[in-house]
């Protein structure tokens, strides 16, 4: 199963971080710390996976990718692929939030934290692969989002406000 | 400027961006950029509902400008501070109140405490509006743990949203399911869960296959019953939905292959369908067909297949159907294809299917990337198992990944290696894997693999000389890292050598081994784990071939004590290797001179802090000054594998309990064997105390004592100090009471008295216990003041549950039998059979057991006096068979007088260690009781115990032939004597022998 998916910028700092297993705030905050740490210190053409055994205990590998100042890092145990690991980050990253934003930068996904979110969602459910389709995995967000934007109608936000807010 | 300009285009790969210096700073004018047209892109409104206001956007502007992690730590806690304010202000509107949610999310992403704002997100998900409720949906599911307290204020709110109609206010509560239900809220949701499996959305049935398989993860016992729903779901029209199953069944199928084996044909037809291309075109991705369908079914096909010749025929096909189609352009046709490998590998071997996985691995280890090279390597480790010939066609490659620079691909060819050491091969991997362990610095890995080396040297060494210096190598450089198992091992097989017969290969090994170290020691800080071999090493054999003097060993050893002061167990290992070496010095005829250094160092070591030391320190000063004859027999030569004997029955000291005895000392009485009768006595002791240190008390207990003597059996007492609790006692009594009607009103005084009894003892046992320990006359006593209290403190708890065991170990099938026979029921508990002896005793007799609790024949031999003719006659052949009965061990008694004596000093030492260490009373008991089971094999040296059990038998059985005489009350007397003497200093006893016996 996955245990982790981290977003990272190229600085270390965490733009985005979900644990299937429950860690404590501190723990998450070390665990992306030393993640960072052995991304920064990976040459480049290198393959894209690390054994995190020393920081993620027994049975624990590494996959990651760089998309421009992101580190896009997936934790996992032996039960999965590494290389299908990689495909799910480039769908993740390159396809899902390329078509939610056109052109995706690290600023989209700092803005766009809840949505983030709600992908992931989409895709990962406790801890297991469950949607691998893009096209569906928009489907589901953008009717969320249209959901949303519908109850938000509802509530006591000035009409002026919210006609202004969705689009 | 553009509101988009600054986006920057994600790349496939990260190879294609450099991240140089000029990279960064061009980054970070794009990120100025960025910032400035954060504005416009607000005004713009983001997609879909997803809005952050100006204050978020200017939070994560100044985070992003902050120079130091100071100034992003003071920013981020105004912040803090902000919300803590608004987020309690009444009536937000939800907006807002999302929008601060959102904002504590970052902020506790970013490792500060939002906990004050938990509750709000809880609250959020009582909320009617799906924006509102799916964002404390996400909160709650970030924030909490399963076992928050706060969870049970979200279950009620989780088992609203699974029945509703919306399928999104489902499917959140599903995410929240799947994260925040622990083993014991499951039951609570668990039905609605199990209904939603059949709901006409694919994306909530789904996800609540995966709610199940999370449960199933939590607990597997709360949905073992539900496993035909997620076989039911295989067949689902929807292929996600399928897809989503196997998931759980993968996990299902790890751990209970058999079980699964039906579904070979569906698991094999269903990856037949996606390879075909039979699923929709959605589900493709890159040109390939379902692949991740595909991965996980090869994973599964992998399980069942595994040493099935008959399961892994019908996957042969497809397997093979996949190895062609697959596209080994793309990264997810690589995917697939390594799982392909992987399946042949785990399934019943096919050669042509290993040949296709064969040439498979060949295309990933000449690839480029090294992506495919890590499969590749990490594929050939699979597939050496079953055709160990394909590793050599691909020697280079392995020896190029070897040499490669990206760690992550060394290592996995580290442990391809490993995998593949052989005799042959294991010096130059061994000497690889030292040589990479040397150059890393990360500990966790240089442990691992250290151990890997030791694991393979062991293994595979071809040669003593080799494996030393290898092993000196490892402890060299990862010493500290390496298990303390690992050096006791290496010392072990110095000491051993190599289990062959050659006395000389092994004392070459030996020489070898102390010359290394002989030049290790000239190296600095070396690991305290190898210095202890080094020292042990040298104190057992550096002197052994005559090639270095004791005087240049015992100043190497001095050097290392001064070198490493600071090492205690060092310095420990340092003084005992220098006794071994004036030991054998003195042990061969030579004078001992010992060096100035030495002395000094003796001197510091006297005086030393560490108590180990100090000890090691004075030993070495007394055996310096032993002779050749006593110190050849502390520590002769090279006996370090000789086992030590340890002679628990302690039979040198029979001599000295010989002479003891005859000088009137009391014989041993094993514990099972005297608690009856030291009860007592011991009662009589503890009012002895009680009249001594209360005088008023005295009175008040002696009274009803008087009219026990006159009357009661002293067998109830006896009874009463075994039982713990006296009531049962009472059905017993008047049992006795109706079937000797003559002793009834006896009987019912004993009930009262026996009621006495408990009251007396329950209030006894805090006043007089100290007084027993302080008092500390006999450890006998001790003994039975335990015995008396019951589990108000653990070392007594203790002696009484193995006296308990012991206790059930010794009532035998025949005696249950009588028991039943005579009881009507059967004596199993140790109440019954503590009363049952009254009248099962005879019967004890006659099997000719081990006489139990002496005291209690007393008591019931007493009984039966009383008792009609019918059981006299009960008791009378007893009375003719103790005689008899004895017989196989007369011819014994020579022996057993001093083994009594032996135990009884055992005993007497271990039982006085009781009050202080009931690990040794533990260590004697178990002895014993292990011992009863021997009974039989009583010539057995290590069953002493029994046979003093026979022997305090038979004194006790005596008192009774003797007590049993026409004067009820002359006998009442005597044995209240008896008890009293018994609990007295041992001393005292052949006078009571003399007074029953002569």
């Amino acid at each position: 199963m996955i245990k982790a998916v981290m977003v990272m910028n190229t600085q270390g700092k965490p733009r985005l971080a979900k644990f299937f297993d429950y860690l404590p705030v501190e723990k998450q905050q070390e665990l992306i710390r030393r993640v960072f740490g052995v991304l920064c210190s990976r040459p480049e053409n290198v393959s894209n996976f690390i054994e995190a055994e020393s920081i993620f205990g027994p049975d624990s590998r590494l996959v990651y990718n760089h998309f421009a100042t992101l580190y896009f890092v997936v934790v996992f145990d032996s039960s999965e692929n590494e290389l299908a690991m990689l495909d799910y980050i480039q769908l993740l990253g390159q396809q899902t939030l390329e078509r939610c934003f056109k052109n995706v930068c690290e600023l989209d996904i700092v803005f766009n934290y809840s949505k983030i979110h709600t992908i992931l969602d989409e895709i990962i459910l406790g801890g297991q692969v469950l949607e691998t389709r893009s096209t569906e995995i928009m489907r589901a967000v953008e009717e969320i989002s249209k959901l949303e934007a519908a109850t938000n109608a509802i509530s006591f936000i000035p009409k002026s406000a919210s006609s202004w807010l969705s689009r | 400027m553009d509101a988009k300009s600054y986006a920057i285009c994600f790349k496939p790969s990260s190879s294609a961006l450099k991240r140089s210096n000029t990279t960064r700073n061009w980054y970070r004018v794009a990120k100025l950029e960025q910032l400035k047209t954060i504005g416009r892109e607000l005004t713009k409104g983001s997609q879909g509902g997803f809005y952050q206001s100006k204050e978020f956007l200017d939070l994560v502007k100044s985070i992003g400008e902050a120079r130091s992690k100071a100034e992003e730590d003071r920013i981020v806690l105004s912040e803090i501070e902000t919300l803590k304010r608004r987020i309690s202000e009444p009536d937000i509107p939800k907006r807002k109140m999302k929008e601060y949610i959102i904002r504590l999310v970052y902020v506790e992403m970013l490792g500060h405490d939002a906990s004050f704002g938990y509750i709000h997100a809880v609250k959020m998900i009582h909320d009617d509006s799906l924006l509102v409720k799916r964002t404390g949906y996400l909160a709650v599911t970030l924030f909490l743990n399963e076992d928050h307290d706060l969870i049970i204020l979200i279950v009620n709110t989780i088992q609203k949203d699974l029945k509703s109609d919306n399928y999104l206010v489902v499917c959140a509560a599903l995410n929240a399911v799947c994260k925040l239900i622990n083993e014991e809220t499951i039951p609570a949701v668990l039905p609605q869960i199990v209904e939603l499996l059949a709901h006409p959305k694919e994306a909530v049935r789904k996800k609540a296959i995966m709610a199940l398989h999370r449960f199933y993860q939590k607990s597997p016992s709360s949905v073992s019953h539900l496993v035909s729903n997620f076989r039911k779901r295989l067949c689902d029209n929807d292929p996600g939905v399928m897809g989503a199953t196997l998931c759980p069944l993968f996990d299902l199928i790890t751990n209970d292959v058999n079980s699964y084996k039906d579904l070979v044909i569906s698991f094999v037809s269903i990856l037949k369908q996606v390879a075909e291309r039979r699923l929709p075109k959605a589900y493709d991705y890159h040109q390939m067909p379902a692949p991740f369908i595909q991965i996980k079914l090869l994973k599964i096909l992998a399980l069942l297949g595994s040493s099935d010749k008959q399961a892994s025929e019908n996957m042969y096909t497809v397997v093979g159907d996949i190895f062609r189609k697959c596209d080994s352009s793309s990264n997810i046709g690589n995917a697939v294809l390594y799982e392909c490998i992987c399946c042949v590998s785990s399934i019943y071997p096919n050669p042509k299917l290993l040949e296709s996985a064969a040439d498979a691995i060949s295309r990933f280890l000449k690839s480029d990337s090294h992506n495919l090279k890590y499969m590749g390597i990490d594929a050939l480790g699979r597939l050496i198992k079953i055709s160990p010939e394909i590793a050599e066609q691909h020697q280079l490659a392995v020896i190029d990944c070897l040499e490669d620079p990206d760690d992550t691909l060394k290592r996995k060819t580290f442990e391809l290696l490993y995998k593949m050491t052989k005799s042959t091969n294991v010096e130059v991997i061994v000497d690889r894997m030292i040589d990479y362990m040397n150059s890393i610095n990360d500990n966790h890995y240089k442990t691992e693999i250290a151990s890997r080396c030791v694991e393979l040297a062991e293994q595979f060494a071809p040669s003593n000389q080799w494996f030393i210096q290898t092993m000196n190598k490892v402890f060299e450089h990862a010493g500290d890292l390496v298990n303390i198992k690992v050096a006791h091992n290496l010392m072990r097989l110095i000491a051993e050598g190599f289990g062959e017969d050659d006395d000389t290969a092994d004392s070459q090994l030996r020489s070898s081994a102390v010359e290394s170290y002989l030049h290790i020691l000239g190296e600095p800080k070396l690991p305290s784990v190898f210095l202890q071999v080094i020292c042990w090493v040298l104190g057992e054999y550096g002197t052994a071939d005559g090639k270095y003097s004791a005087s240049y060993i015992t100043g190497k050893l001095c050097d290392v004590a001064e070198a490493y002061s600071n090492d205690e167990t060092v310095k420990a290992y340092a003084v005992t290797a220098l006794m071994k070496i004036y030991a054998f010095e003195i042990a061969a005829g030579r004078k001992v001179d010992m060096l100035p250094e030495c002395h000094s160092l003796m001197e510091e070591f006297l005086a030393s802090h560490s108590t180990d030391l100090q000890q090691r320190a004075y030993e070495l000063q007394a055996v310096i000054g032993l002779d050749a004859h006593a110190v050849e027999s502390i520590l002769p030569s090279d006996a370090s594998c000789e086992d030590i004997e340890v002679d628990k029955a302690l039979s040198f000291l029979n001599d000295y309990i010989q002479e003891a005895i005859e000088k009137g000392a009391q014989p041993y009485i094993p514990e099972s064997e005297r608690t009856g009768m030291l009860n007592i006595s011991n009662f009589r002791n503890q009012d002895h105390h009680e009249a001594s240190s209360h005088g008023l008390r005295f009175e008040a207990y002696e009274l009803p004592k008087q009219t026990v003597q006159a009357r009661i059996p002293p067998a109830s007492l006896a009874s009463t100090e075994l039982v713990p609790v006296p009531e049962p006692m009472y059905p017993r009594e008047s049992y006795q009471t109706t079937t000797v009607p003559s002793v009834s009103s006896d009987a019912a005084s004993t009930e009262l008295k026996l009621r006495l009894d408990g009251v007396q003892k329950r209030w006894g046992r805090q006043t007089h216990f100290p007084s027993t320990s302080t008092s500390n006359s006999t450890s006998l006593k001790t003994v039975n003041g335990i015995t008396q209290v019951d589990g108000s403190n653990t070392a007594n708890s203790r002696t009484r549950e193995t006296y308990d065991s012991r206790k059930q170990v010794e009532i035998s099938p025949e005696k249950q039998k009588l028991a039943a026979s005579l009881f009507g029921g059967p004596s199993k508990t140790e109440k019954k059979s503590a009363t049952g002896h009254k009248s099962s005793k005879p019967s004890s007799h006659m099997v000719k057991s081990h006489a139990p609790k002496s005291s209690m024949e007393v008591a019931s031999e007493k009984t039966s006096v009383q008792q009609p003719p019918d059981l006299l006659d009960f008791g009378e052949p007893t009375v003719k068979s103790t005689a008899p009965s004895l017989d196989p061990f007369k011819d014994l008694e020579g022996l057993l007088e001093p083994t009594t004596q032996v135990s009884s000093a055992v005993n007497h030492s271990s039982t006085a260690a009781v009050t202080k260490s009931p690990d040794i009373m533990g260590l004697y008991t178990e002895t014993t009781a292990g011992a009863h089971h021997k009974d039989s094999d009583i010539l057995s040296g290590l069953s002493n115990p029994p046979m003093t059990n026979m022997v305090g038998g038979t004194t006790t059985m005596q008192v009774a032939q003797s007590s049993k005489g026409p004067n009820l009350k002359d006998s009442l007397e005597k044995d209240a004597l008896v008890r009293q003497m018994g609990v007295t200093p041992s001393s005292q006893n052949p006078n009571l022998f003399k007074d029953i016996l002569g």
